[in-house]
């Protein structure tokens, strides 16, 4: 059913080369609007490389992007953002100095009505703007439970509140494609289950299509609806959990080749 | 609620700072402060904007620039040719000073802010020699000789430049746009990923920056009889430096603190003219091993007082100073 649809992201024989080096190669990947998929691979696979294809941190040397039918190459990453795709990032990088507040108002930026002169001659204009981005920044933090730590520095929060805290911070930027890259590395367990949990309420939330790396891997065949698998900057497989799971060219990635 | 709040002890800081105007007017007018404290309290005021304009550079946005000297000598000279050579007035000779260095700080923002840490200092650090080579062999300007300039700075001029200065970088950095360069500075790449334009944020808080050191430039030109390219050179970029990194990066407080205390202590110590840099590096040596986040960190005075629950009213007192 869902197939009817127009892709939301559509990547086209997309690839990157660095010198001599083939980091992703002829990537053909489509997401349809509200899909939960798994990127796996091996380390070194392309992965994170791929993440930054999709969000203009690289400029591909081959193929197109485009969402929604809109082309996005050579945009640079902050029009990318404004477009509707944000992410996380495999170490966390939050604003660590700034409060957990503070961190999400910075992605509220881009669509904020006030400018410089109105806020250097504090007009009436900036002090609307500004309460309207804390009191949306106070209702979104309640979403996350980050709101009594709304005034902390973000670098004092626990590593599993961290992680929340740049998920909240990429859904502020208000994206239609949400990005995560390893957001459980570093979990424990009970960090994992409630990070599952948190995945399961944005998308029903924010109407939301997410795209997500992760190595661990019951996670990732519990809660995606479709796998891509990446190896040597190639796509090597795609399809349902249990496909992949059984998938010989998979096992082979992983576990390398049987010894005959 | 909080807006009234902060704005009563905006109120507050602006007339203690008028009552601290008003008094240091009474003292020159009756000549109890003399020649000396006056021209004191003149570097003060001129090294606090340079400090609160290299701030914003430095320590909200993140751009390592030592290249402020060269912005302060094209204030210098542009309103000095204002007034000298053209006969404008002072106020327009600084606001031209000002729109000079903002100009220049465009110029040289837009290709070299491209350029990360290490590099971007040595950018910086040229085109500051740049500046004052070109002002070394432009004739009209006097040359390496200098140029002639009629004393016009006052304590009303230096009192107001300060006040409009601080208030401008703190209402900047204060607002989404100061959060958007701060971003840049915690971390460029996250920064980019929601929806900054870096580039953009980057060269307006180095175009505003050079716009208040051109101002300084303007009235550090009139403070003078004459200024000369070799007032300009990298070391008076240094000091500029030290009083940002002194003072704590990233508090406009601290900025403005350390411009007070190093002008009185380089001050005092020309009465020892032969121990006089040895006790100044040895201040900074000091100072870098004991409180190396500088004097105030990154915090303001007024978020001290927040917390004990009391108003700012001090932090003005010592921002007039």
């Amino acid at each position: 059913m869902k197939k009817i649809k127009t892709p939301l992201l559509k990547v086209d024989s997309v690839g990157i080369q660095f010198g001599g080096l083939k980091a992703v190669s002829d990537v053909n990947v489509e997401l349809y609007p509200g899909e939960l998929i798994g990127l796996i691979g091996p380390n070194g696979a392309g992965k994170t490389t791929f993440f930054n294809l999709l969000t203009g941190v690289y400029v591909p040397t081959e193929g197109t992007i485009s969402l929604e039918g809109e082309n996005l190459k050579k945009l640079p990453p902050y029009k990318i953002t404004q477009k509707g795709i944000s992410r996380t990032f495999q170490n966390i990088r939050l604003f660590s100095e700034l409060s957990v507040i503070d961190n999400v108002k910075v992605a509220y930026h881009s669509l904020s009505k006030h400018g410089i002169l109105s806020s250097i001659f504090r007009m009436p204009i900036h002090f609307k703007g500004e309460k309207e981005m804390d009191e949306k920044a106070i209702e979104f933090l309640k979403i996350f439970n980050l709101d009594q730590y709304k005034d902390e520095k973000a670098k004092n929060l626990p590593y599993g509140k961290q992680r929340r805290l740049e998920i909240a911070r990429a859904l502020a930027a208000n994206p239609k494609l949400l990005l995560l890259d390893e957001p459980a590395a570093g979990m424990n367990p009970q960090e994992t289950h409630e990070l599952m949990n948190l995945i399961a309420l944005i998308r029903e939330k924010f109407d939301l299509t997410v795209l997500l790396i992760e190595h661990d891997m019951p996670l990732v065949m519990g809660v995606c609806e479709r796998i891509y698998v990446l190896d040597h900057g190639q796509l090597i497989a795609q399809g349902k959990p249990e496909e992949i799971r059984n998938n010989p060219k998979v096992i082979e990635a992983y576990l390398g080749e049987e010894v005959s | 609620m909080t807006t009234i709040k902060r704005a009563k002890g905006f109120w507050l800081s602006i007339s203690l700072s008028l009552i601290f105007f008003a008094v240091v007017q009474v003292l020159i007018g009756g000549g109890s402060l003399n020649p000396f404290y006056q021209n004191t309290l003149m570097f003060i005021g001129i090294n606090i904007i340079l400090a609160a304009s290299l701030h914003l550079i430095i320590g909200i946005t993140g751009q390592f620039s030592i290249g402020h000297a060269g912005f302060l000598a094209v204030g210098a000279y542009a309103s000095a040719v204002m007034t000298m050579k053209l006969e404008m007035p002072f106020y327009a000779a600084l606001i031209v000073g000002g729109l000079a260095s903002a100009l220049a700080g465009l110029i040289i923002g837009i290709p070299s802010l491209r350029l990360k840490g290490d590099y971007l200092a040595i950018a910086t650090l040229g085109f500051g020699e740049i500046v004052r080579i070109m002002l070394l062999n432009i004739d009209y300007v006097g040359g390496a000789s200098g140029m002639q300039v009629s004393h016009l700075t006052t304590w009303p001029w230096v009192f107001a430049s300060v006040i409009v200065t601080i208030i401008v970088i703190r209402n900047f950095t204060s607002s989404t746009h100061g959060r958007a360069c701060i971003s840049i500075r915690e971390d460029e790449t996250a920064a980019d990923s929601m929806g900054i334009n870096t580039t953009y944020y980057k060269v307006v808080a180095f175009a505003i920056g050079a716009f208040f050191a051109g101002i300084a430039g303007g009235l550090y030109a009139h403070n003078f009889y004459i200024i000369q390219p070799s007032n300009f050179g990298f070391l008076k970029s240094f000091d500029i430096l030290i009083l940002v990194v002194l003072g704590g990066l990233g508090s406009l407080s601290g900025a403005v603190l350390a411009a007070i205390l190093l002008t009185v202590v380089t001050t005092f110590l020309q009465d020892y003219p032969e121990t006089r840099m040895i006790i100044y590096s040895l201040v900074l040596i000091v100072m870098m091993l004991y409180r190396p986040q500088g004097l105030m960190g990154t915090k303001e005075i007024t978020s001290m007082f927040k917390r004990k629950g009391g108003s700012s009213h001090e932090k003005n007192k010592n921002t007039a100073a």
